[in-house]
């Protein structure tokens, strides 16, 4: 169970993000809910990587023979993956966050239902 | 100089894009004039670097590049069992995109020359990395660089959907876009994340090799298809298509108009190259098949009521992504079957189609926007009697709405006919809804034509003229292609549409690429 806390912890974030998604009108926290959404999948990417007692993938004066390196060394490519991530929903987040400024700036209002008028 | 073009074309394919994204505003702070000689620079090197890679495949076969190696074409050193560095992985189907791409960013630069008056520099900057976005997406061999791809597309294109952001509805538009695309690609990461998690590869052609489709392979391939499907505009989450397609500027338009088909590729590529082997392949390629029914006609039947110009076309596009599932999803089901030959067929139809529809597609967005141009009126019961006005500009809607309806000798027709021929031998229902789409199509672009270029002149419109040169330049270019496939479309089907259908239905091919 408690060496399984960070998948529980993924599965939560995930499902906040997504009732955050459907079920908030407010520009500004539809963009936390996609904020929460990557967050949760960031952590997903990482915990897959986690390795106990792992040391850090570095050949030059590592600790341990050549022999062990397969068994401690961690894979680097999810902590790769994760900043990758973390860098393009930065993106996303400031780019959401800026069209919600101009939409309040043009409407005076943040409300999705209120400044939907693009129907149909 | 050509030489090195040629070995590292691959490459140059989105490091171009991306150095004159970064060129294209520096340059617009010291010379406004030498930033357009710029941007012309870049778009020539671009358009014949995507030139020498797609000739290059079709001659020779796939192409490798990867990233970083002594030898670009050598996939991994003889020591290793798989795969380790970035792989771009182009065959015939990635070189047929890559061409569509090409075109349709020379014509939409084309068009922007009078049509994008402000803002030219911001404009092409973001254009570029849109094509990169694109070119990566078409070329990479590698899963996580496609959602890395995907991502630098999606937040270009939401850049420019809301580049007239005085117009507060381009805004929304472009936020109901971001909102789906960044879903979409979240339930991508998380896709390849459960792959990796399993096979510790992310290479598409090694992970293809090595997949034992356990549930959770099934999972993940569930998320990567309705991901990609949501991002192609397909019909559960079609409501980003009509208001992000009407609310960019025309070139725009008609360049995510091969954005949405390049996701497309991607589902294909995902369906066809990674789960190829997959026993219930069958139940995927039903979905997908469905997925087209629905398109074709829930577009159609939303197209029918609009006003708005722009918008109108927006739903015809969805519904003739329909086919284009329609089409493939044929060819998937038939795979390794008795009715293969039928599904070569149709697969080569869905396949043309996604050029065709490209070219047709993108000269309809673009009359459109030159009328809104012209007049500054964008609803249908406010345009009348432009036919005079405008004659080059009606020529070139006509050819645009009669290559839609599927009318011979245009090469809508060519592509439609190949697609009912095989749907009917799977199911007549096939055919028979697909035909009553084209014929609901064709109604509603009549429609669209009465009400805007016949009827009475306008008081209100008196002073409209016709559009600048370059823009009619970039429509006749269009035409020209539309018409010329539609005369000879056995010889374009049989060079590149074909190979590029048996590379789709290739899996070992493309993975012998590598491994």
């Amino acid at each position: 169970m408690i060496e399984n806390i960070h998948f529980i912890a993924v599965a939560l974030l995930i499902a906040l993000g997504i009732y955050t998604l459907i079920f908030k009108r407010n520009l500004i926290k539809i963009a936390m809910g996609i904020s929460i959404l990557a967050s949760g999948i960031n952590l997903f990417l990482i915990s897959l990587g986690y390795r106990a007692q792992g040391i850090a993938p570095i050949f030059t004066n590592a600790a341990i023979a050549a022999s062990e390196v397969q068994a401690k060394m961690v894979l680097p490519a999810p902590q790769a993956l994760t900043l990758t991530s973390i860098v393009i929903s930065l993106a996303v987040t400031a780019l959401m966050l800026s069209f919600a400024i101009i939409i309040y700036q043009k409407t005076g209002s943040l409300d999705a239902t209120k400044s939907r008028r693009l129907k149909g | 100089m050509i030489t090195i073009l040629q070995q590292h074309s691959a490459a140059l394919l989105v490091a171009l894009p991306l150095l004159f994204a970064f060129l294209t505003p520096l340059t617009a702070k010291l010379n406004a004039k030498l930033s357009k000689l710029v941007i012309f620079i870049g778009l020539a090197l671009i358009t014949l670097t995507a030139a020498i890679v797609s000739f290059d495949v079709f001659s020779t076969g796939t192409k490798l590049y990867v990233m970083g190696a002594e030898l670009p074409s050598v996939a991994k050193p003889a020591s290793l069992t798989i795969p380790v560095r970035i792989i771009f992985e182009i065959d015939a189907f990635s070189a047929f995109m890559i061409l569509i791409a090409a075109l349709i960013a020379v014509v939409a630069c084309v068009y922007s020359l009078r049509f994008i008056k402000e803002s030219t520099s911001k404009y092409y900057s973001v254009f570029f990395l849109m094509l990169a976005g694109m070119f990566g997406l078409l070329s990479t061999g590698d899963l996580f660089n496609l959602f890395v791809f995907i991502e630098v597309l999606s937040l270009a294109s939401a850049g420019l959907i809301a580049f007239r952001h005085n117009e507060v509805e381009s805004v929304e538009a472009a936020y109901k876009y971001l909102i789906i695309s960044s879903l979409a690609s979240l339930m991508i990461l998380f896709a390849i994340g459960i792959l990796y998690g399993q096979y510790g590869l992310l290479n598409i052609a090694a992970l293809a090799k090595a997949l034992r489709f356990s549930f959770v392979d099934v999972v993940a391939l569930a998320l990567l298809v309705s991901a990609l499907a949501m991002k192609a505009g397909s019909v559960p989450m079609h409501f980003w298509v009509p208001d992000a397609y009407s609310r960019a500027p025309a070139a725009i338009t008609a360049l995510l108009v091969v954005a949405s088909q390049a996701c497309l590729y991607a589902l294909f590529r995902i369906s066809f190259t990674l789960f190829g082997a997959f026993p219930l392949i069958q139940l995927i390629a039903w979905a997908i098949i469905i997925l087209g029914l629905l398109s074709m006609f829930v577009g159609v039947t939303m197209a029918l009521p609009q006003k708005d110009i722009k918008r109108l076309m927006a739903y015809h596009a969805i519904s003739q992504t329909g086919y284009m599932l329609l089409g493939v999803g044929l060819g998937l089901l038939a795979n390794n079957s008795a009715m293969a030959p039928f599904g070569l067929k149709a697969m080569e139809g869905g396949i043309f189609h996604i050029m065709n529809h490209a070219m047709y597609k993108s000269l309809l967005f673009l009359t459109a926007g030159a009328i809104i141009y012209a007049t500054g009126k964008r609803n249908l019961d406010e345009l009348s009697g432009l036919a005079k006005k405008m004659p080059f500009t009606t020529i070139f809607f006509i050819i645009g709405a009669a290559a839609i309806a599927g009318l011979p000798p245009t090469n809508g027709f060519a592509s439609k006919l190949l697609i009912y021929e095989s749907a009917y031998m799977f199911n007549p229902l096939f055919s028979i809804i697909a035909m009553i789409v084209s014929v609901l199509t064709l109604v509603s672009f009549v429609k669209v034509f009465c009400a805007a270029f016949l009827g009475p002149e306008l008081k209100e419109l008196a002073d409209v003229k016709e559009v600048p040169k370059s823009m009619l330049l970039a429509m006749l270019l269009l035409a020209f292609f539309v018409l010329l496939f539609g005369l000879f479309p056995s010889f374009v089907v049989k060079t590149i549409v074909e190979p590029a259908a048996n590379a789709l239905l290739n899996q070992a091919a493309y993975i012998g690429a590598v491994l």
